[in-house]
């Protein structure tokens, strides 16, 4: 028999078995439209490789790390100066989180501005909010991992800031901390949510997410007439397209990681003093900022509660966009809509630049 | 008509036991911020529940003047300055008396006062000399701890120039008055007022306070020896004990260091043109040769740590991890210290030692800061290459692209591969 | 003839670029992987642990002597008071940061630098230093000494 014979013969049996040969339908069939916002589809698949990166480098860091008071610090800075090419695989897994929430945004305000949450598209909207959500819980929990002085008091005012949140404040504060204080219990349990918990939830998510999106198909920017409208074969042609990007991301990320590494900073010591400047990472720092600005009590309201509750607000208005996004007759409620994105946008630019300038 | 009652209570209540005549006539007598029954609100004497009279004698709960004050009910009055000391004593050199306030303090301040040239000179008749008053002021007299006491470690040297600047005063007496001025470049001042080392000395840590005077020429090494035991003990074994002490002998430390203008010692002590050294001994002469064989080992010591701190502190800004390094380095700096100290025994070979050793560790020190920074030439090389490669695949993959879409499009037509 | 050489040449050269783009392709990802390979790699230096350290063996020190040891990144003092007395202290003297020694003779500890001392609970008992040393645990396992912080 000769090798193609052996090759189909195989193929064959394992598809009598699996049935593989329908995901590759499905994928044969899938296409993506061509038009002047092409560039934005490459979002989602960008978040979804840096997660991959995200899931890979956190696999061979957890080989190493050690998640306890006495030791988390000293075996992030082992990693970094003796374990080979540790230095490298740190600070990819610290740089890609950033680009990953960064990329994440971008894919939500691509999504948002091309309104491609319309019906029927609404649950995979909600489902990449929650995404959304469980990045920055991936964010903030791993932060705290290497235990130095910046990420333990960054984790003090975020669970301080968590506890004013009106009802649940005090309780949620208490759980996310294990106790009263932060301390080896909050690192314990951060250390489950990043490790377990977190990805349990993202994947079954983005499985949906993803599922979704085979399902409906990709979402064509209305005001192209149909007659100008082309499609590219999603296997190979736009997938390989993707691979140049994904490609490229990596490229970025080692230039990052090898031009400016992650640094170690001091081993945390809790009874020392916060250090000046205390602050949150980028991703968190426009609320942050906005809380700091508003007077601790307006008229009889506390301060820190208003800002919450405005956050709150705002977000639940973002979150049901596909529901008042859209008018009962199927027309989007386009100057609108679109208002309150540049709003968000303008909003979150400023003041995580106000916040680091501050 | 209740303000007048409320305020009796409250005028009642201010003294803790009963009423004080003293306190009542002489608040409306005195000057409101400088008199007496002013400034008595800070003194520690009051806060213990003493009054006017336990020191002034008299009789408080008489509102009549000439029987509070009378003779006959012990009052003293204002004593003369030379009895001030005495005065003050009556208490404070009563171990009985003391005990019931303060039964760890010491009572033998007018014991001590009385050896002091302050002392022995009032004595003789110089009512212009210090006496308690004078450092500890009266009527407003805070606690030693107390910051702003005069008589505070932060203050001491304050109190003691108002005298000892005053060229006037010092006249009579044939005394510089540039000691505070000089003293303020010190290291020690540095210590107090800049690093609030509190255990840094001022005036009274050399001189003494109560038995204040300068200390003999034998005793200098040892009085700053009580801090600095090392060098004191180096020192003593030294060739210099024998020629700095006696008669003209200059006095022990103070001969290179200076008494009040202690400054940062430094190998310029040693060589060159500021050379205390030089002093007495001549160029070429082999103790000038040592010295200025040892002041090299040592700046060469400097530099060479020096130099490693450089490079591992570029290497570290290039996010190279070299904490281990400069760890390390604190031995080295240790190392230098030593050889500094061991200068004090004027033997080459004592400071010869710990040098060698701290050359070595600025070496490995070193060694290591260079390794961090070829290393980091490494990764941005390797970086290069990836780059490089990821280029190539990108540019791959276009050419693939260009291939299957010039087959046929690239759009709904399905693909044969 | 001409075009047929040509579109020859034109596969031969296609072909070599394919090899040579393949090659590449195969380098960038070899490049990725072979940090990841020397990752899983173990060192051989073993980690510093700065949660316990090994001080010695037992009979190593003498009663009433100290010795200083490397705990993490800084000195550490440890005394043994009498046959089964231990007690280790950070060696860093609260004053100006000079290393700390065990005066026998005295049975105390004694800063060199500006005549410090404290008795064998840490506590500062004459001198300039500020606060008392910080105590650490000693733990004796079967033979060897071991320090770490105190919990």
């Amino acid at each position: 028999m000769s090798i193609t014979e052996i090759k189909s013969k195989t193929l064959d049996w394992l598809d009598e078995r699996t049935g593989w040969r329908m995901a590759t339908d499905l994928l044969d069939h899938k296409v993506v439209p061509q038009h002047a916002g092409t560039a934005w589809y490459y979002f989602g698949g960008i978040t979804l490789f840096l997660i991959g990166v995200q899931l890979f480098t956190g696999v061979l860091l957890l080989l190493y790390y050690r998640p306890t008071v006495a030791e988390a610090f000293d075996s992030v800075r082992f990693i970094m100066t003796r374990v080979e090419f540790g230095w490298l695989i740190r600070s990819i897994h610290s740089w890609s989180a950033n680009l990953l929430i960064l990329s994440a945004f971008i894919h939500m305000f691509s999504v948002a501005f091309t309104r491609s949450y319309q019906r029927p598209r609404e649950l995979t909207w909600l489902s990449g909010i929650v995404l959304l959500g469980l990045m920055l819980g991936f964010g903030f929990s791993g932060y705290l991992l290497p235990w130095n002085m910046i990420s333990y008091f960054a984790t003090k005012v975020g669970t301080d800031v968590a506890g004013t949140m009106p009802v649940a404040g005090p309780t949620l504060a208490r759980f996310l901390r294990g106790g009263e204080d932060v301390g080896a219990a909050t690192l314990t349990r951060f250390f489950d949510f990043h490790v377990m918990i977190l990805p349990l939830l993202t994947f079954a998510l983005i499985g949906v997410h993803l599922l979704l999106v085979q399902k409906n198909g990709m979402h064509t920017p209305s005001g192209i007439p149909p007659s100008k409208l082309a499609h590219m074969k999603f296997f190979p042609n736009f997938f390989l397209r993707e691979l140049m990007v994904w490609y490229g991301v990596l490229a970025v990320l080692g230039t990052l990681a090898a031009m400016f590494p992650w640094e170690l900073g001091e081993k945390a010591d809790p009874f020392a003093s916060a250090p000046a400047g205390i602050r949150p990472e980028w991703y968190f720092l426009a609320q942050f900022y906005t809380l700091k600005l508003i007077p601790s009590h307006v008229w009889i309201f506390e301060g820190e509660l208003l800002g919450l509750l405005g956050f709150g607000a705002l977000a639940a208005v973002w979150v049901l966009l596909p529901f008042w996004g859209t008018r009962a007759n199927g027309e989007p409620r386009t100057r609108l809509t679109a208002g309150v994105g540049i709003f968000l946008i303008c909003y979150l630019i400023t003041f995580t630049y106000l916040g680091y300038v501050k | 008509m209740r303000a007048p009652v409320i305020l009796l209570f409250f005028a009642a209540g201010a003294f803790a036991a009963g009423p004080d005549s003293c306190m009542t006539c002489h608040t409306a007598m005195d000057d409101a911020a400088t008199g007496p029954s002013a400034l008595i609100k800070n003194d520690v004497h009051i806060a213990h529940g003493l009054s006017c009279a336990d020191c002034h004698g008299g009789d408080r709960t008489n509102d009549d003047p000439d029987a509070s004050m009378s003779k006959a009910k012990g009052f003293k009055g204002k004593p003369a300055r030379s009895a001030i000391p005495k005065f003050c004593a009556s208490c404070h050199s009563n171990p009985d008396y003391m005990r019931r306030y303060a039964p760890r303090e010491r009572v033998d301040q007018f014991e001590l006062y009385q050896t002091s040239v302050h002392g022995k000179r009032l004595a003789a008749g110089d009512a212009n000399v210090a006496t308690c008053i004078d450092c500890h002021s009266v009527h407003d007299i805070r606690a030693v701890k107390d910051s702003m006491s005069p008589v505070h470690p932060l203050h001491v040297a304050e109190t003691c120039s108002r005298c000892h600047s005053d060229k006037q005063k010092m006249a009579a007496y044939k005394i510089p008055t540039n000691q505070f001025e000089e003293y303020r470049t010190s290291v020690h001042w540095q210590a107090l007022s800049k690093r609030g080392d509190l255990s840094a000395p001022s005036c009274a840590s050399c001189h003494g306070n109560h038995g204040a005077k300068p200390p003999e020429v034998e005793s200098v090494s040892a009085v700053c020896g009580t801090c600095h035991v090392l060098f004191e003990q180096l020192y003593t074994k030294s060739v210099h004990k024998a020629v700095f002490s006696g008669e003209g002998g200059g006095g022990g430390c103070i001969v290179c260091h200076s008494n009040h203008a202690i400054h940062q010692p430094s190998t310029a002590m040693l060589t060159g043109p500021n050379a205390v050294c030089s002093g007495c001994h001549e160029a070429g002469s082999k103790p000038a040769e040592a010295a200025t064989q040892m002041a090299g080992w040592i700046d060469g010591l400097d530099g060479a740590l020096q130099q490693s701190e450089a490079v591992l502190t570029k290497a570290e800004k290039y996010g190279m991890e070299v904490s281990e390094a400069q760890v390390r380095l604190i031995d080295g700096r240790e190392d230098l210290v030593k050889s500094r100290l061991n200068l004090h025994s004027m033997q080459t070979e004592d400071v010869r030692k710990p040098v060698e050793a701290g050359m070595a560790v600025a070496k490995e020190t070193g060694k290591a800061g260079e390794d961090a920074l070829r290393e980091k030439d490494f990764r941005r090389l390797g970086l290069a290459v990836s780059v490089v490669l990821i280029g190539i695949a990108i540019l791959a993959i276009r050419g693939l692209i260009r291939r299957i879409e010039s087959n046929g499009d690239g759009g709904a037509a399905a693909a044969h591969e | 003839m001409q075009s047929t050489h040509s579109s020859n040449a034109n596969e031969d050269r296609r072909t070599v670029v394919s090899w040579l783009l393949g090659g590449g392709v195969a380098a960038s990802l070899a490049s990725f992987f072979y940090p990841v390979a020397r990752f899983l790699n173990p060192p051989q230096v073993a980690e510093a642990s700065v949660n316990e350290v090994v001080a010695g063996k037992v009979q190593d020190l003498k009663p009433n002597s100290g010795k200083i040891i490397k705990f993490g990144n800084k000195p550490a003092l440890l005394v043994r008071v009498n046959d089964t007395d231990w007690k280790a202290f950070s060696a860093v003297c609260t004053h100006l940061n000079c290393t700390v020694q065990y005066q026998e003779a005295r049975r105390e500890i004694w800063c060199a630098c500006h005549n410090g001392t404290y008795d064998l609970d840490g506590r500062v008992t004459s001198g300039p230093p500020p606060k008392p040393l910080e105590e650490l645990a000693v733990k004796i396992r079967g033979d060897e000494v071991v320090i770490s912080h105190r919990v």
